[in-house]
């Protein structure tokens, strides 16, 4: 149910970034969604590609610290509200949510939710339950 | 200038008297450590002496060194000349690794601190009427108990604040009519910058002298305290190995530190581990002549500085030793507190996950130091939300907090972003200018 997101540890230097999605984007590593999390020192920046395992390895080498995390995706409709629906239910849940980002692949189209949840298959359980249904890391692929 | 002396007799003796006593004690403490010390006799014996063979100060050279390893080696009580009954303090300060080097006190120890410490304060020309503001760390550090007994001793009416709460020190400072400060030079630069932005001018205050110690300072430093605080600011000196600080103390001629000769030896030991002439600087080395609970022979402070046996101005006849040039090892001193790389690597290593690389960072941010140490961070320990890394940054810093007495600020790198050098690391970079 869970799909792999690469978590990457980023200083805060100038150029990082671009460093990383230079990386993927020389590698044809095409990037579906991508958050980044910073405070003063560091940045945790968030992504979900196809080729996960071929991404984590080119960013190690790079000399990152990076790892894959288990997370959570959902398709909405891109229509307002469709976001709140979502939240309302994980609020339902009671179950932590830990982050949550988005990204729109097609204005109008579908919209794509990412969240780390504590316990992962609790939430998709709960979610299905209610008509919610998440996506698979193939189904991810072939966006 | 006028000069008052706690202890005239012993503080203006002439040479060949103190000599002689020295001479004594010195037979005596080697009596004591080779009776009820295993480490000394066995070490005594190796060099085939016995205590016959040490006449006076002319052999001293002959006995062996004590290095802050044979502490660590005979951890906590293994150097105790007498049994821990009589120990009535303990105190303790850094080792190399997770281990302090201890030292014990009996009733008799403290009471000859607090005379030494009396003398220093005199030297200060601080005596009863005068209020003495203890902003030194009262606990294992000697400095705050030490300063403590002292100004007692003199009958100063004593205001134990420890380090710390800079607003709490400037009320009390302003309100108590605070005569006498102590604490490290770089804390009261820092007093002295908090009351100027404060708007707390000097007239409003009764400051007349700093008794400054646990850290080496410029004599810009010095300057600059004395301009902003309206005082003399003198050095004291001293380790808790040896004593705590009053093992010497300059006097308001501020020509160098003078040393209780009639308590300890000082020799200055150069590289090839000989005895060097006044005025030389190496190695200070001191043997404890009068101290029950842990004697010490000739124990390497790892201190480097010279000594002088000029007449001083003040009267006072006991030997001089200048000001602290640096360390012949890697230790660090940061906000008074000495610190070892060695300390912080036992620390990291004995963390998961942690990358055997990091580096240690000193610098100054006005007037006080900052520790920054620097960890690579492995895809182990990453967690991948904020909370989380903050959650181990913090776990680590107070692990280091309380292994090391001091904060240290712990930064996360990327796996292979510190220096690499060849061979020895290059793992400690000092910025800070003094």
């Amino acid at each position: 149910m869970c799909i792999k997101q690469l978590s990457v540890f980023i200083e805060n230097k100038p150029g990082s970034l671009a460093d990383i999605t230079g990386l993927l984007g020389e590698n044809d590593i095409d990037l579906f969604s991508l958050s980044i999390a910073d405070t003063a020192q560091f940045g945790i920046l968030r992504a979900i590609v196809a080729d996960y395992e071929k991404a984590r390895r080119l960013i190690a080498e790079a000399g990152y610290t990076v790892k894959l995390t288990d997370v959570l995706a959902v398709a909405v409709h891109d229509s307002p509200g469709e976001l709140a629906g979502i939240l309302r239910l994980l609020a339902e849940s009671r179950n932590d949510v830990e982050y949550l980002y988005s990204s729109v692949r097609n204005a109008g189209e579908s919209a794509l939710i990412i969240f780390r949840v504590k316990e992962p298959e609790l939430t998709a359980r709960f979610l299905a339950d209610k008509g919610v249904r998440l996506l698979t890391q193939e189904e991810i692929s072939v966006l | 200038m006028r000069h008052i002396y706690w202890n005239e007799t012993m503080e203006r003796m002439d040479r060949s008297s103190l000599r002689a006593i020295q001479d004594e004690r010195l037979r005596d403490v080697v009596r004591r450590v080779y009776t009820n010390v295993p480490f000394y006799r066995d070490r005594m014996q190796q060099a085939g002496l016995t205590p016959a063979d040490i006449r006076g100060v002319q052999d001293l050279h002959l006995l062996p060194y004590t290095v802050k390893q044979d502490l660590r080696d005979h951890y906590p009580f293994g150097l105790f000349a007498v049994p821990q009954s009589e120990i009535v303090r303990i105190h303790a300060s850094s080792g190399t690794t997770g281990k302090p080097s201890v030292s014990g006190y009996t009733s008799g120890d403290v009471d000859r601190w607090s005379e030494l410490m009396a003398r220093s304060m005199y030297c200060a020309g601080v005596t009863r009427g005068d209020v003495v503001q203890i902003a030194y760390g009262y606990g294992l550090f000697t400095g705050g108990l030490g300063a403590h007994y002292g100004a007692e001793r003199v009958g100063a009416s004593v205001i134990p604040m420890s380090g710390g709460n800079t607003a709490r020190q400037m009320m009390l400072m302003e309100d108590f009519g605070t005569t006498t400060l102590c604490c490290t030079p770089s804390y009261a630069m820092n007093i002295a910058e908090s009351l100027r932005e404060a708007g707390v001018t000097i007239d409003r205050l009764k400051l007349k002298v700093g008794v400054f110690g646990a850290e080496t300072w410029s004599p810009r430093m010095r300057y600059l305290i004395e301009q902003a605080l309206g005082i003399d600011a003198l050095n004291v000196y001293g380790l808790s190995e040896v004593m705590g600080p009053g093992v010497s103390m300059e006097c308001l001629c501020k020509q160098g530190m003078h040393i209780w000769e009639d308590h300890f030896i000082a020799e200055i030991i150069g590289e090839n581990n000989e005895t060097l002439p006044y005025g030389q600087e190496g190695d200070l080395t001191f043997t404890t002549l009068t101290k029950h609970g842990m004697p010490l022979l000739r124990y390497r402070t790892h201190d480097i500085c010279h000594l002088t046996d000029e007449p001083c101005p003040c009267g006072r006849t006991h030997i001089r030793m200048g000001p602290i040039q640096g360390r012949t090892d890697d230790m660090l001193i940061i906000r008074g507190v000495n610190v070892f790389p060695s300390q912080i690597e036992h620390v990291l290593l004995g963390i998961k996950g942690i990358e055997p690389n990091y580096m240690i960072v000193v610098d100054r941010e006005g007037a006080l130091d900052t520790l920054e140490v620097q960890v690579e961070l492995s895809a182990e320990l990453l967690g991948d939300t904020v909370k989380e890394i903050e959650a181990l940054r913090s776990k680590i810093q107070t692990k280091l907090g309380n292994d090391v007495l001091v904060h240290a600020d712990v930064k996360f790198c990327q796996p292979g972003s510190l220096v690499r050098s060849d061979g020895k690391a290059k793992r400690v970079v000092d910025r800070r200018k003094m």
